[in-house]
């Protein structure tokens, strides 16, 4: 199925006999395996809005990532977010689109200054499991306008509603950039990082990979060369060439065999889990989001779960199960809840999320 | 407006009600003598006043579960309140429901800098909250002109912004987890000092939702060091039209300010005579104020300056120290005050998109001629938030109800235009019924759907958000 109308997509869902899977770009392959008639939301593409001086950007749900990034680089903005790219880690192929990022609330290396993908969006229209449409939110910045199911659409992976449309607000892209690296070894970059953190120097990235923590500043020329220079100082750290794309997309790990997992914990207990898990096998690890977010490569199967005291961990690449994270028996009732208040019929991605 | 009858059994069963809630609460924690429970009877929406049966005031998170297991068990709608300092109605009582204030729970629980947060009970308010932590560098960043005064309970509950929420966001994007009782007395810990969530976002849905999904008794709210320092430029423009402009052509040259304010002509005037703070005798007045090193500040106001004069402003003034920043503050600080001198205001907060601010200014004009009422306009600019003050009589027989008409005119104009009726105060009872104009049935459905999960009973302030016909049948 391939429709290029929301009303036709509605239709679909509303005469569906049984479980839907849907595919954006194909590119993001996590959660646990669908069985269902693939949907292809590519038919739902375009710009519908763009107002730069309102930083606002409205676009249907299968429009490309790469087309939106592009007219907004050609205005000098982006999506604040960073959405990771999930192609080379994953080994997937095809284009990604703005409804898969907002889907899996895909957020980079600017999510501890500018926020998560949830934090942009502010506004969505979907089909629910009955093939009703809805909207939420709107195309303005500031809306409390009833209850924020934006919020609880992002990051839903498809199991509440079909997301057929999607806005955003936008920030000005940086007119200048800089790194502060500091070589030393994963045990005390945490520390480094929540120094960095805890300047005032407005740090729009932080993370550690092979005995390097880098630490970005962006905006405009004076204030980064200002900024840079005093964390360099503060840090006994130098000014020097990063590559953020490939720390926000875990490109390290992309020619390796094995399992790939995410862990979210709070910032400092980065490297105690870090740690911990090269103790349970783990091969290998990143450290994004100043060490709140861990990226760790391990042998096939293996449960890294165990190593966690706080936050959570998804398996993104691999065999391991489940992959997402059980949660709380009593949040665990409310999920369920809601999904079956959305999709009363089970049909859309069933099984997903576990 | 119009409230739901209130139930003849619960007012009967007053007595019985009250002795169980003294079981589970010390005596001076639940009240319900009429003279006491009068200065629950309304928020900051004083217009509409009800007496709740009783109010009662637990001292922590497992007496807030008691109390609320108990009044399911009953059958009692409940009424969660912060400090009272809503604008929408959101913590109106029925005079069969009991107010269940935080105003104990205060304390500050936790402290970590290295992971830069801060938990504390919900009944602390908001400016306390920065309190806690400024003399180490740091701050909260929601800052509603209430933050004296209301709570960090409220301000989740309204998901409230404040002038500094074009940079920094509003609640909910510096909100990291909350402690949350259910209706039948559940306690759930959602969230906590991590990014992001396991499954589904739920914090963000409870955050804003006006106190209908759970009572929030702690949270963990995210603090961010202080920059070095701030400064603020003040911009007079003989046209509405041009200071719009100015604003789009600012945020178009990347510049990203913390605060963008903006005031229409009979603000300015009533907030000069006020407080006396210099401000010139103009149709609209910027207030933009960018942060950082010296270097920094400096950088960012000479990008703004050279923008600013290509559109002829009438006034420019750069603070050039600490007192002058304050006088240029100082009028817009007191704006609302300034308005309240010169009669009883209702104040909106209906969201435009920016774009749309010189038409949208013009038509309030038209229908303040055509209603009789003044009206004043303060704004976020940057976020097209807009704070129409429309001035009217409250001792004037049907004075108020054309305020309300009018308002709702006006709300209908911001939905129409592509924003939306409140941007940070909530629906409450105020723009419940006003609701429909910007949802449709199955948009509201689903909002009232998500309800039924946490509240089967729609016992929790269920009177507030959704139009009482679309919620008859879930409330009976
Ligand atoms: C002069 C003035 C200026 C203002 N300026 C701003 C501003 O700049 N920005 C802004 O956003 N708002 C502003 N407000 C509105 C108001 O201050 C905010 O909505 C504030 O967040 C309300 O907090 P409160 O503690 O007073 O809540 P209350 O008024 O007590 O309650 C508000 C809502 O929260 C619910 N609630 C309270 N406690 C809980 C709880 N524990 N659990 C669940 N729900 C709960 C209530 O049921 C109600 O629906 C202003 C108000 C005034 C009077």
């Amino acid at each position: 199925m391939r429709p290029d109308t929301e009303a036709e997509l509605a239709e679909l869902v509303k005469t569906a006999s049984g479980p839907i899977e849907i595919i954006g770009g194909g590119t993001r392959k996590l959660g646990e395996h669908v069985e269902g008639v693939p949907l292809l939301t590519g038919g739902l593409s375009g710009i519908t809005l763009y107002e730069p001086e309102a930083l606002t950007l409205v676009a249907k749900a299968g429009t490309p990532l790469a087309e939106i990034n592009a007219l907004l680089a050609k205005n000098n903005q982006r999506l604040p977010f960073e959405p990771l790219d999930y192609r080379a880690l994953q080994g997937s192929a095809g284009e990604p689109t703005i409804g898969g990022a907002v889907a899996t609330n895909a957020s980079g290396p600017r999510r501890i200054s500018a926020g998560a993908c949830r934090d942009s969006l502010i506004g969505v229209r979907f089909v629910d499991g009955m093939g009703r449409i809805i909207k939420n939110g709107g195309r303005v910045m500031k809306n409390v306008t009833g209850y924020d199911l934006v919020k609880l659409l992002a990051g839903s992976h498809g199991t509440l509603g079909i997301l057929t449309e999607v806005s955003f607000k936008l920030l000005p892209a940086a007119l200048a950039t800089a790194t502060v690296l500091v070589a030393e070894d994963e045990t005390t970059a945490a520390t480094t990082m929540a120094r960095a953190l805890g300047s005032p120097y407005d740090i729009s990235g932080a993370g550690h990979i092979a005995g390097t923590t880098a630490l970005r500043l962006e905006g405009l020329e004076g204030s980064v060369a200002y900024r840079s220079e005093a964390l360099a100082a503060l840090l006994s750290g130098k000014v020097g060439d990063f590559d953020w794309r490939a720390l926000c997309d875990v490109q390290a790990f992309a020619g390796f065999e094995g399992d790939v997992w995410r862990f979210s914990v709070p910032p400092s207990q980065g490297p105690v889990l870090g740690a911990a898990l090269r103790k349970l096998g783990a091969i290998d690890i990143i450290y994004d989001w100043a060490g709140g977010l861990v990226w760790a490569l391990s042998p096939d199967g293996l449960d890294l779960r165990p190593a966690l005291e706080s936050g959570h961990g998804t398996v993104v690449r691999g065999t391991a199960t489940p992959r997402f994270h059980p949660e709380p028996a009593p949040v665990a009732a409310l999920a369920s809840a809601l999904r079956a208040r959305f999709d009363p019929r089970g049909i859309l991605n069933p099984g997903r999320m576990g | 407006m119009q409230m739901p009858e209130s139930s003849a059994r619960i007012l009967a069963d007053k007595a019985k009600i009250v002795a169980r809630l003294r079981k589970i609460l010390p005596e001076e924690s639940v009240i319900d003598n009429p003279v006491e429970t009068k200065a629950y009877e309304c928020d900051a929406l004083a217009a509409y006043r009800c007496p709740p049966l009783a109010v009662v005031l637990p001292a922590s998170t497992d007496e807030t579960a008691a109390v609320l297991k108990a009044c399911f068990e009953m059958g009692v709608p409940v009424v969660p309140r912060g400090a009272g300092t809503s604008l929408a109605g959101g913590a109106l009582p029925t005079a069969d429901s009991i107010i269940l204030g935080v105003a104990k729970l205060t304390d500050v629980l936790e402290i970590d800098y290295d992971n830069r947060f801060i938990r504390v009970e919900a009944g602390r308010t908001n400016l306390s909250v920065t309190g806690a932590v400024e003399t180490n560098g740091f701050f909260y960043a929601p800052d509603p002109s209430s933050q004296l005064a209301c709570a960090i309970a409220g301000n989740i509950a309204m998901n409230s912004g404040g002038a500094h929420c074009l940079k920094y966001g509003v609640t909910t994007n510096n909100l990291l987890g909350v402690t949350m009782v259910t209706m039948e007395g559940e306690i759930l810990e959602i969230g906590g000092a991590h990014l992001d969530s396991a499954g589904y976002d739920l914090l963000g849905l409870i955050c804003g939702s006006e106190g209908q999904l759970g009572v929030v008794t702690e949270a963990t709210l995210r603090i961010l060091a202080k920059p070095e320092g701030a400064r603020p430029v003040l911009i007079g423009f003989d046209s509405n039209v041009v200071a719009g402009a100015c604003v789009s052509d600012i945020i178009r040259a990347g510049v990203l300010p913390v605060a963008i304010e903006f005031m229409d002509r009979p603000v300015i005037r009533a907030a000069e005579n006020f407080t006396h703070a210099g401000y010139p005798d103009v149709e609209a007045l910027l207030i933009i104020e960018v942060e950082g090193s010296e270097a920094e500040i400096k950088e960012q106001l000479d990008t703004i300056i050279k923008i600013a004069r290509k559109h002829n402003p009438v006034e420019l003034r750069e603070s050039g120290s600490p007192e002058e920043s304050a006088t240029i503050w100082k009028g817009r600080k007191a704006a609302f005050g300034a308005m309240g001198q010169i009669n009883d205001y209702m104040c909106l907060d209906g969201t435009i998109p920016v774009s749309q601010l010189p038409k949208v200014l013009r038509r309030i004009t038209e229908l303040s001629e055509q209603y009789g009422l003044d009206v004043g306009n303060v704004f976020h600019a940057g976020d097209g938030n807009m704070h129409p003050l429309i001035l009217y009589d409250a001792n004037k027989p049907g004075d108020l109800e054309k305020c309300e008409d009018m308002g709702a005119d006006i709300l209908k104009l911001c939905v129409e235009v592509g924003g939306c009726l409140t941007g940070e105060h909530g629906v409450g009872v105020e723009k419940r019924e006003l609701m429909h104009v910007q949802y449709n049935e199955a948009d509201l459905d689903i909002q009232m759907a998500v309800k039924d999960v946490f509240d089967p009973e729609w016992l929790l302030n269920p009177a507030k958000v959704f139009p009482l016909d679309a919620s008859a049948e879930r409330r009976a």
